[in-house]
């Protein structure tokens, strides 16, 4: 019955817990580990290592450039690793792993709708954000527009998705540190707010980079030498594996039919009214009908996943435009010299992302054949694991290699968090100091000292903003606030961009007023939606008057339609100029003429 | 703007060859995307009962092979496009800007 139970309310809230997954998992129930020393002493070699780089990178960080893009010198390959780095978050690594160990086959298909977005990418926009960029993504959407608007625009896009995803990867670094180390919340929230400072106060983007870079090359190892191991154990044969696991699954439902007889048979005994015993009867039938041979097949397909299809589209939107709207994403198409590195780090990128997503659902079946056969690690029973759901991989890597594998495996968990949260800062700060200091106030006359300055100001303002929120959301559920992100960034950023490079009738005000609609849009029907309405501000069940658990299908159209419709109604001569403008604009995106020097190297 | 590069550019046989070419190419592979995407998510919404269905005798679905089908593909597409672009169109644009500083 449990495992039953489990398999719906995980179809119920699946879209809304998945999406919180693309950073900080909803960690449900925590609870505190006893410290783990070795897992402590591989994090702070880690920690130490990142240190050096830090001080390596902060003598080459001199000027504006090296800080937001690290002088435009990262290679093709090594930025496809920073870009897989950054979607490889703890939370795909460890939700993922656990939802595959829960629900199966559903797991595969969650994991899809966050790599299909790549190609797309590839197609219509890597190239052409090369050749206009040099450090935000404002300085493409606002190529041929007036600067003030669109900057004003471009920054608070940035600057909203960067605090929600921000306050999702605080929250969940305090919950997995607790989970993993045996830290206090408290601690953990300040070590990682601490620690992000330091790497993007000194070593700018060159840091952020190498970090993430090293954080991949771990993770990636990590999981290969699991999944390896994993198979090792059943001939190399998915197959095995897989009939292993239903075979789990099956003793696992059997118990479950085992113990609703018993509850039905007991209740039945005790019924005093009619009521009571037509309602044990009627749980006796149902328990009695329990198949538990049918329940441990149905993890190998898909189960609840996709409910109901506009949810699903509307999700699937999300992730695929989200992820070219995420600023801490657009900005690493800047640190690479041209076009050509920009498509080769994107295909780095999806053939990591896409290998690590294969190997996370063997991992995921390993959780299901090591973890929940093994007393020490779950109730073998009821097919649950202690210590929460999330540790799924973190106990295979601890059947598979032992206490240092697993204490490596948790300090690639925590770095992976470090690594994401640093790049969602320096994104925030060039937002700031680019966008607004450098362009706006001192409307583009800054000198890169004093645009340095105001970069390093933000950061540490933004790395002490983490952290308070991070401590004031601690009780929160945050489980949408990353699904958040993703659909303002699809509603908001993601038009603008689009409509600005590849329209050529696009002007100011449509990109605007646009945007800000999409914007507000996403984050409104955020808040009437079930997720929120309900499940966090405590309203009854079905008052939420936004169905869906989504709100991308519907906001990305008002920001498209907005951009649209506000462009076609601006007869100004500003507009007439804009237009006439796309021409050189054009060229510019789509040969790379005058782009080279963008990065100032 | 009249900057005379553009102008020598957009007035380049070349580069309206290089834009249909991409364009055609970006937007086909594109259309391929979301037909192979939003066609797996349509047999998950519509048709679970088909990627339930085992191979063989074992308990290996359908699903699975198809599934890690999308993932492949997801990359096999990219890697095409990024092949071609990064010789073809590269070698292209070079000419156009070659050209355009003639």
């Amino acid at each position: 019955m449990i495992n039953r139970l489990k398999h719906l309310t995980l179809a119920a809230s699946l879209m809304a817990y998945g999406a919180a997954q693309a950073a900080g998992p909803d960690m449900g129930h925590v609870e505190k580990q006893a410290t783990n020393w070795t897992a402590i002493i591989m994090f702070t070699v880690f920690v130490v290592a990142t240190l050096f780089i830090t001080k390596w990178a902060a003598a080459r960080t001199k000027s504006a450039a090296d800080f937001y893009t690290a002088g435009g010198g990262i290679t093709g390959f090594q930025n496809g690793l920073a870009i897989a780095g950054d979607y490889m978050s703890a939370a795909s690594f460890l939700g993922i792993s656990a939802m595959v160990m829960t629900a199966g086959y559903d797991g595969i298909i969650y994991s899809i709708g966050f790599l299909v977005g790549w190609p797309l990418i590839t197609f219509l926009m890597a190239e052409r954000l090369r050749n206009l960029g040099k450090f935000t993504f404002a300085d493409v959407a606002g190529y041929r527009f007036q600067q003030g608007p669109i900057r004003a625009f471009a920054a608070s896009g940035t600057l909203v998705v960067v605090a929600f995803y921000l306050i999702a990867q605080m929250v969940g670094a305090g919950q997995l540190i607790q989970l993993l180390f045996g830290l206090d919340y408290i601690y953990a929230v300040i070590v990682v707010g601490a620690l992000m400072m330091v790497y993007v106060l000194f070593g700018g983007m060159t840091a952020t980079t190498w970090v993430q870079i090293i954080k991949a090359c771990m993770l990636l190892a990590g999981v290969t030498f699991m999944a390896i191991m994993v198979l090792a154990q059943y001939g190399f044969s998915p197959e095995a594996l897989f009939a292993k696991a239903v075979e789990v699954q099956t003793i696992i439902a059997g118990h479950a039919k085992d113990a609703a007889i018993a509850s039905a048979a007991a209740a039945q005994a005790a019924a005093a009214t009619p009521e009571a015993a037509a309602k044990a009867a009627e749980a006796a039938t149902k328990a009695a009908a329990m198949d538990p041979a049918k329940t441990g097949l149905a993890i190998m397909g898909p189960g609840g996943f996709i409910k109901d299809p506009i949810s699903a589209i509307s999700f699937g939107m999300a992730l695929m435009f989200g992820t070219a709207g995420l600023p801490h994403i657009l900005m690493r198409f800047f640190t690479v010299p041209d076009a050509k590195e920009a498509r080769k780090s994107v295909l780095w990128a999806t053939t990591w992302i896409g290998y690590f997503y294969i190997l996370i659902f063997i991992i995921g079946f390993g959780a299901i054949t090591l973890v929940l056969t093994n007393p020490e690690y779950a109730d073998v029973v009821k097919g649950v694991l202690k210590g929460g759901g999330n540790m799924a991989a973190v106990r295979v890597a601890e059947a598979v290699g032992g206490n240092v594998f697993f204490g490596f495996i948790s300090a690639v968990a925590f770095a992976t968090i470090l690594a994401v949260v640093a790049g969602l800062t320096l994104s925030g700060a060039s937002a700031v100091s680019h966008d607004i200091y450098a362009t706006l106030v001192k409307k583009g006359k800054a000198d890169s000292a004093a645009e340095l300055k105001v970069s390093r100001i933000t950061t540490i303002c933004l790395g002490i903003i983490a952290v308070v929120l991070g401590i004031a959301f601690q009780k929160q559920n945050i489980a949408f606030m990353v699904a958040l992100a993703f659909a303002i960034a699809a509603s908001a950023n993601f038009p603008v961009l689009f409509m600005s490079v590849l329209w050529k009738d696009c002007t100011t005000k449509g990109a605007v007023i646009g945007g800000f609609l999409g914007l507000i849009s996403s984050v409104g029907l955020t808040v009437v939606s079930p997720a929120v309405w309900e499940a966090t501000l405590g309203n009854p069940k079905g008052s939420a008057w936004f169905p869906y658990s989504s709100p991308a299908l519907f906001s990305m159209t008002i920001g498209f339609v907005g951009v649209w419709l506000f462009s076609v109604l601006d007869r100004s001569k500003q507009a007439e100029a804009e237009r006439a403008a796309y021409k050189a604009q054009q060229v510019r995106s789509e040969t790379g003429l005058g782009a080279s020097g963008a990065s100032g190297h | 703007m009249t900057d005379p590069i553009v102008a020598k550019i957009e007035a380049n046989p070349k580069y309206h060859e290089l834009r249909r070419k991409r364009n055609a190419f970006g937007w086909t592979l594109t259309i391929f995307m979301m037909v192979v995407y939003y066609g797996y998510i349509a047999l998950i919404a519509f048709n679970k009962p088909f990627l339930a269905q085992p191979l063989g005798t074992g308990v290996t679905t359908l699903g699975v092979p198809l599934g890690m089908g999308v993932i492949v593909f997801t990359i096999v597409i990219t890697a095409i496009y990024v092949r071609r672009a990064n010789s073809e169109f590269d070698a292209l644009t070079k000419d156009i800007l070659k050209d355009s500083s003639k």
